[in-house]
């Protein structure tokens, strides 16, 4: 891909349509979104169900192809790639966190990570394991390595899918509700995630969310309104997930302290 | 994908529902198997032919009275009253490049021993016939040309018939047999050839000299055929000609009409005999090949089947950056993979079938080399083209839509 550095556009997309022929309906998902994200953003998506999102971040993620519109991703023109191209930008460039997880059952967590290094060509099976061992390691399941999905619990499993995501080293990392099905701690976990791999590698990230407090963890949020964009501005105050883990830590540390205490008194 | 990942990918999916698996391989199986036990039969039943051809003896001519092929075709042999000893000795005076020459005649009869008696074929034969055949004696020694000249009352008998009359494997020199109720002195045993030959089994025969049979026995002065044995390196085909043109002018037959007797090589004998079984191995390896068939129908059966519940992972692959033909490959090699698995097993299983069946049923089986490669080629070609429809649907599948599949 084109060299990128921060501040150059990577995402730039011009009155981009969408429309589902169901029969005799026509149902217009998207109708004319323009949107730039530039190299090292971490933005936002929100907007209420249905309203576009999700197929928003499949034409992103090359996944799908737009009725109309234009999709120039680092430099070129999504349309006019071939499905082969399509192919090796969906493995090198963009790594995709699904609204389900999308995990292989009875796969372990290890050979899921390793899933789309398959399709990279000239990596012996060790480098394979290695580089899955490191994904998985990133976001904190390095015990789980060879556990199946089922033996996971919610927020595991959605962090093997952003390890899965991360493995071949994108550029891209598209998140389609990555905290929808977790719980508020979890959700701050995954988000933490984000963050540190936002600054420490540079990965620029486009995260549907439809809760407000989440969207508050990116730089910019977007909204979406029945196929448009209603908003787009940046986040007043930012929030920072290492911060309030380690008040969380501390406030359960502090609740133990407390209950620990009121044992001994009682025993006293 | 590479093809060794895409191997491994596919093992370990057709390892992840294993009775399934096992179940739609012993279709190939029992396929593969019954193409090998049809021709291993085929085969052994030609080499059992081919080891009776060479028992005729080899450079040999037969003259059969009566036109037409094997068997009762034209009013049957024998009916024909014009083929004579003096045909038999006019052939060995002019035909030059004979060596053996041997008038015959044919009938089945009760013959009797002691108190044993045994329905069986006695034929009258000439003092060449072990010659012809180079045929061994047992005990005692074959009838002379002075026994044919005198007519002789002597006998020399099969195993078979000895085994019947006197009793398995003893020594029945200078016994009487009665045949027609005229005694006749055994004078030989030949040796056991254990070979039929056109149905009749040569070692349940009784020979006598032929002037003894006609005469004595049968009462008629034609012949049911003359057995020539040439000299090597003379051409049948030539011999042939000759003998034919011999006889037609001694029997006075007319140009354009047809002859009344038949002229066959061994060679001749052998092609036909050998392109029949021939063509019996192959109806019966086609008939194994439908199951071979089934079996992959099978096959695409469970492919399908598996694209269908699979579609999601089919999706999720596509979408971390699988190529269609890495999927279309994907799919293709477990289709392949099963055959194959099935057809080395079908292999096995028929080589033990095709044993099995030559012990216990003691028929003749022979397992070659063609028939494994011939099965095993089916089998692959069976997966792949049985396997490339599934496969192609799973490859042109759309990844979004794939995800969304419940
Ligand atoms: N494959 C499809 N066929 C037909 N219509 C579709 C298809 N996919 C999406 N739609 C329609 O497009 C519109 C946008 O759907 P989309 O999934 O993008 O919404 P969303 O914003 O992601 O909603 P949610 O927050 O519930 O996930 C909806 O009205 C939906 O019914
Ligand atoms: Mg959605």
């Amino acid at each position: 891909m084109a060299a990128s550095s921060a501040g150059d556009p990577l995402v730039l997309v011009d009155g981009l349509t969408k429309t589902y022929t169901l029969g005799e309906v026509a149902v217009r998902a998207l109708r004319g979104i323009s949107l730039t994200v530039t190299t090292g953003e971490f933005v936002a998506l929100t907007g209420p169900s249905g309203s576009g999102k999700s197929t928003f971040m499949h034409l992103l993620g090359c996944l799908d192809r737009p009725t109309s519109g234009t999709y120039r991703l680092g430099g070129r023109d999504v349309a006019r790639l071939s499905k082969r191209e399509l192919a090796r930008i969906r493995n090198q460039e963009i790594g995709f966190v699904f609204q389900g997880f999308n995990l292989l059952p009875r796969t372990t967590a290890l050979e899921n990570v390793e899933l789309p290094l398959l399709y990279r060509g000239g990596l012996s099976g060790a480098r394979r394991r290695a580089m899955a061992r490191d994904a998985l390691e990133a976001v904190g399941l390095a015990d789980r390595l060879d556990h199946h999905p089922s033996q996971l619990s919610g927020g595991q499993q959605q962090r093997v899918a952003i390890a899965r995501a991360l493995v071949t080293g994108p550029t891209l990392l598209l998140a389609d509700e990555p905290t929808g099905n977790l719980d508020s701690r979890t959700s701050i976990e995954v988000m933490d995630i984000f963050q540190r791999l936002n600054v420490e590698r540079g990965l620029t990230i486009v995260l549907v969310t439809h809760e407000r407090d989440i969207a508050e963890y990116a730089a910019r949020v977007v909204s979406f309104l029945d196929g448009r964009v209603r908003s787009d501005r940046p986040v007043g105050r930012r929030r920072t997930a290492a911060v309030e883990l380690e008040n969380l830590t501390v406030r359960h540390d502090e609740a133990l302290h407390d209950v620990e205490t009121d044992l001994e008194v009682r025993r006293a | 994908m590479s093809l060794l990942m895409t191997f491994v990918v596919a093992i370990k999916a057709l390892r992840r529902n294993t009775m399934r698996t096992a179940l739609t391989a012993l279709g190939m199986i029992i396929g593969v198997a019954a193409v090998i036990v049809m021709m291993a039969l085929g085969s052994g039943a030609r080499t059992t032919i081919e080891a009776q051809i060479r028992t005729i003896g080899s450079n040999v001519i037969m003259v059969n009275a009566g036109a037409g092929g094997f068997g009762p075709v034209r009013g049957g042999q024998g009916a024909t009253t014009t083929l004579t000893v003096e045909d038999a000795e006019t052939i060995r005076r002019e035909i030059p490049g004979i060596r053996y020459i041997s008038p015959g005649v044919v009938t089945r009869t009760q013959v009797v021993a002691g108190t044993g008696n045994w329905n069986t074929v006695v034929q009258g034969t000439s003092e060449a016939l072990p010659a012809i055949r180079s045929w061994p004696m047992q005990f005692g020694s074959f009838f002379t040309e002075d026994d044919v000249r005198r007519s002789a009352r002597v006998a020399v008998i099969g195993s078979v018939v000895r085994d019947q009359l006197f009793g398995s494997g003893t020594d029945p020199i200078g016994q009487v047999i009665r045949i027609h109720n005229q005694p006749f002195r055994v004078i030989g045993v030949l040796s056991t050839k254990g070979q039929a030959m056109f149905g009749q089994d040569q070692d349940d025969t009784v020979y006598v000299p032929y002037t003894t049979a006609m005469k004595r026995l049968l009462g008629r002065d034609y012949l049911r055929d003359i057995t020539i044995s040439t000299e090597n390196g003379v051409k049948t085909t030539e011999m042939t000609q000759a003998i034919a043109a011999l006889l037609r002018e001694r029997h006075a037959i007319p140009p354009g009409s047809e002859d009344d007797f038949m002229i066959r090589t061994q060679e001749e004998i052998a092609s036909i005999l050998t392109s029949t079984t021939t063509t019996m191995t192959y109806l019966l390896a086609s008939i194994a090949a439908v199951s071979l068939l089934v079996g992959g129908i099978g096959i695409m059966n469970i492919m399908l089947v598996s694209v269908t519940e699979r579609t999601r992972e089919i999706g999720l692959r596509l979408s971390v950056g699988a190529r269609d033909v890495d999927v279309l490959l994907q799919f293709l090699m477990e289709a392949v993979v099963l055959s194959l698995a099935g057809g080395a097993i079908g292999v096995g299983v028929g080589f033990g079938a095709s044993y099995g069946l030559s012990r216990l049923m003691s028929w003749s089986s022979l397992v070659t080399v063609d028939a494994v490669l011939l099965s095993f080629g089916c089998a692959a070609a069976v997966g792949i083209f049985f396997g490339f429809y599934p496969a192609r649907k799973a490859a042109a599948l759309d990844p979004i839509e794939a995800l969304r599949y419940e």
